[in-house]
């Protein structure tokens, strides 16, 4: 194969030392020419996502009156509403991964086993909502799950409810709205490891007396723990952060991190305390990310890379 | 590998489980289904199924100077994240796959970054720089912050349809005396241009779609379509949004569409 192939055939026929040389440049030029294909995507992460996050680290390490001091990160253990904050937030994202597993499971299982067509079917089941706004998609579940929405307007047709569900505007919305928004998140990496998972192993149990639910028991459910895990991960780490469904269906009730995070820096203007709010939740962020990559060695980031 | 004539277990055997699994695809697609539905709804009242038809929805959406003028702002940047996100992640994910540099790893947790950090982070972050340098409620400011957010979606793209791609034929293109760009442009380019097209659409729909971010940094004459929407619904349930939903989930479909069919030319 030839590499490099005009400064390698040129100084092919010169002594040995030059040719080391120019394959050298040639590899230097190589390395250069990469970094310069790379730069100027890296040039505006690092400009837009770097740079304003290492300020913002910054600027919370002042009070307000522009001494250095840790009171930014003081106040999430003295304030009350903070600690609510977290725990709301932690509440959350908790009980939607929980939703996700749940529902997402049998789902990908079943796409695991359906014959190669209809699997691509269902699979637009999954994939239309990934791609359709967030908005869109909290619009909807305002409709249908409001006071005066579709579903307590059909129970009250009915007769079965004399007064309207609180469905909208409160926990029950927020993790509602969510779940439906993540579970994609779960399902697709989830899917992929499962059409991983070799029939023959099933097969094999099977043939060695087996049943059906203790090989599934045994065998692919263990074999689905990696795709599983990645899911979990990825939903749980957006739903931390989540803002725009919180923001739009907890009726100013349900207070999540991100949204304390807007009030800080747009309602009161206090950028030490937006700051720190983002910082932890960068780093708790990270934190579970790296522990997963750790534990498991793949990268969360799956999800976007196969539809 | 096909799994019903490899296990002994019927499809009868399964109903349960298709149920199940019909029923969470149910919940998936049911609020875009009735979204539609309700757009063409003649009341102001959310009954489902509606008991008069009308276009008045799309009326109000389409006769608004205010939901206009944000369409067109969305569809201009959108369209300018594109051209600017898709040759950006395409060179950078040429670059990764060549991997011969060190720190790829680095290099493509940073391109992938936004994808992970909280987006709300992104959002104060990105308005607090652009408070400083005059680029809050400009189209340039928001293209560039949309560029961030499209760039792993082409990064990813591309760098999947390199993944299926030999690169020894560009080179081979090179040891026959083509240069490097003539190389790329004439042998890797026409083989990789469904992943470019599709991380292209990809780039678009996540401009088009993008929210928290806009909310910052979009205003005044660069309102986006999805930062007037948000607006909108935090005052009331205003029925115009469900005419505007359809169409931006007809837009989904129809990109997305489009981007399967190149994948298969792949």
């Amino acid at each position: 194969m030839s590499v490099g192939s005009a400064s390698l055939d040129h100084a092919g026929r010169s002594d040995g030392v030059l040719n080391a040389d120019a394959l050298r440049a040639d590899a230097r030029r190589q390395a250069l020419g990469l970094l310069a294909l790379l730069s100027p995507g890296l040039f505006v992460v690092f400009a837009l996502i770097i740079v304003p996050i290492g300020w913002l680290f910054w600027l919370s390490l002042f009070d307000e009156t522009g001494e250095l001091s840790l009171v930014n990160y003081a106040r999430f253990f003295e304030q009350a509403s903070y600690i609510k904050t977290f725990a709301t937030t932690f509440k959350v994202a908790f009980v939607v991964t929980g939703a996700c597993v749940l529902f997402g499971y049998p789902l990908a299982y079943m796409l695991s086993q359906l014959p190669r067509r209809a699997a691509s079917i269902c699979l637009i089941f999954v994939i239309l909502p990934f791609w359709t706004s967030v908005l869109v998609r909290t619009y909807a579940w305002l409709v249908i799950l409001q006071r005066k929405g579709l579903i307590n307007n059909w129970l009250i047709d009915l007769g079965i409810i004399g007064q309207p569900l609180p469905l909208a505007n409160n926990f029950a919305g927020v993790v509602i709205g969510m779940t439906h928004i993540m579970l994609p998140f779960l399902v697709l990496p989830l899917y992929a490891s499962m059409k991983t998972i070799d029939v023959d192993c099933l097969c094999a149990g099977m043939n060695l007396g087996a049943s059906p639910a203790a090989t599934f028991r045994q065998i692919f459910f263990p074999l689905s723990l990696p795709g599983l895990a990645s899911g979990v991960v990825i939903v749980f780490v957006l739903g931390l952060g989540f803002f725009v469904t919180p923001a739009l269906m907890g009726g100013g009730k349900v207070i999540m991190w991100a949204m304390r995070m807007e009030q800080a820096t747009s309602l009161y203007s206090n950028w030490g305390a937006g700051a720190a709010l983002g910082v932890v939740l960068l780093a708790v962020t990270l934190a579970l990310l790296s522990l997963f990559q750790r534990l498991l060695g793949a990268r969360a980031t799956g999800v976007w890379s196969r539809r | 590998m096909s799994a019903e004539n490899a296990l002994p277990i019927s499809h009868w055997q399964r109903l349960w489980l298709y149920l199940l699994g019909g029923l969470v695809m149910l919940f998936l697609i049911a609020p875009s289904v009735i979204i539609v539905i309700m757009s063409f709804s003649g009341s102001t009242l959310l009954q489902f199924p509606p008991e008069q038809w009308s276009l008045r929805w799309y009326e109000s959406y389409f006769g608004s100077v205010e939901w206009r003028d944000a369409t067109i702002v969305s569809v201009k940047v959108a369209v300018m994240t594109a051209i600017v996100a898709t040759p950006l992640g395409t060179a950078a994910a040429y670059a990764i796959n060549a991997g011969t540099l060190r720190l790829t790893g680095a290099i493509n947790a940073l391109l992938t970054a936004s994808l992970i950090i909280p987006v709300i982070l992104i959002g104060i972050g990105t308005f607090f720089l652009y408070a400083l340098i005059g680029l809050n409620n400009t189209l340039t400011g928001l293209v560039i912050a949309h560029t961030v957010q499209a760039l792993p979606l082409v990064v990813l793209t591309v760098l999947s349809g390199l993944r299926s791609y030999d690169m020894s034929q560009e080179m081979v293109a090179r040891s026959l005396g083509a240069g490097r760009f003539a190389a790329f442009f004439q042998v890797t380019l026409p083989q990789l241009r469904f992943s470019i097209v599709s991380g292209a659409l990809f780039a678009f729909i996540t401009s088009f779609d993008e929210v928290v971010v806009s909310l910052f940094i979009s205003g005044g004459e660069t309102t986006t379509l999805t930062r007037r929407m948000f607006n909108a619904l935090r005052d009331q349930i205003d029925p115009t949004i469900a005419a505007i939903s359809t169409c931006l989930i007809v837009l989904s479909i129809v990109l997305l569409s489009a981007a399967q069919l190149f994948g298969r030319g792949r």
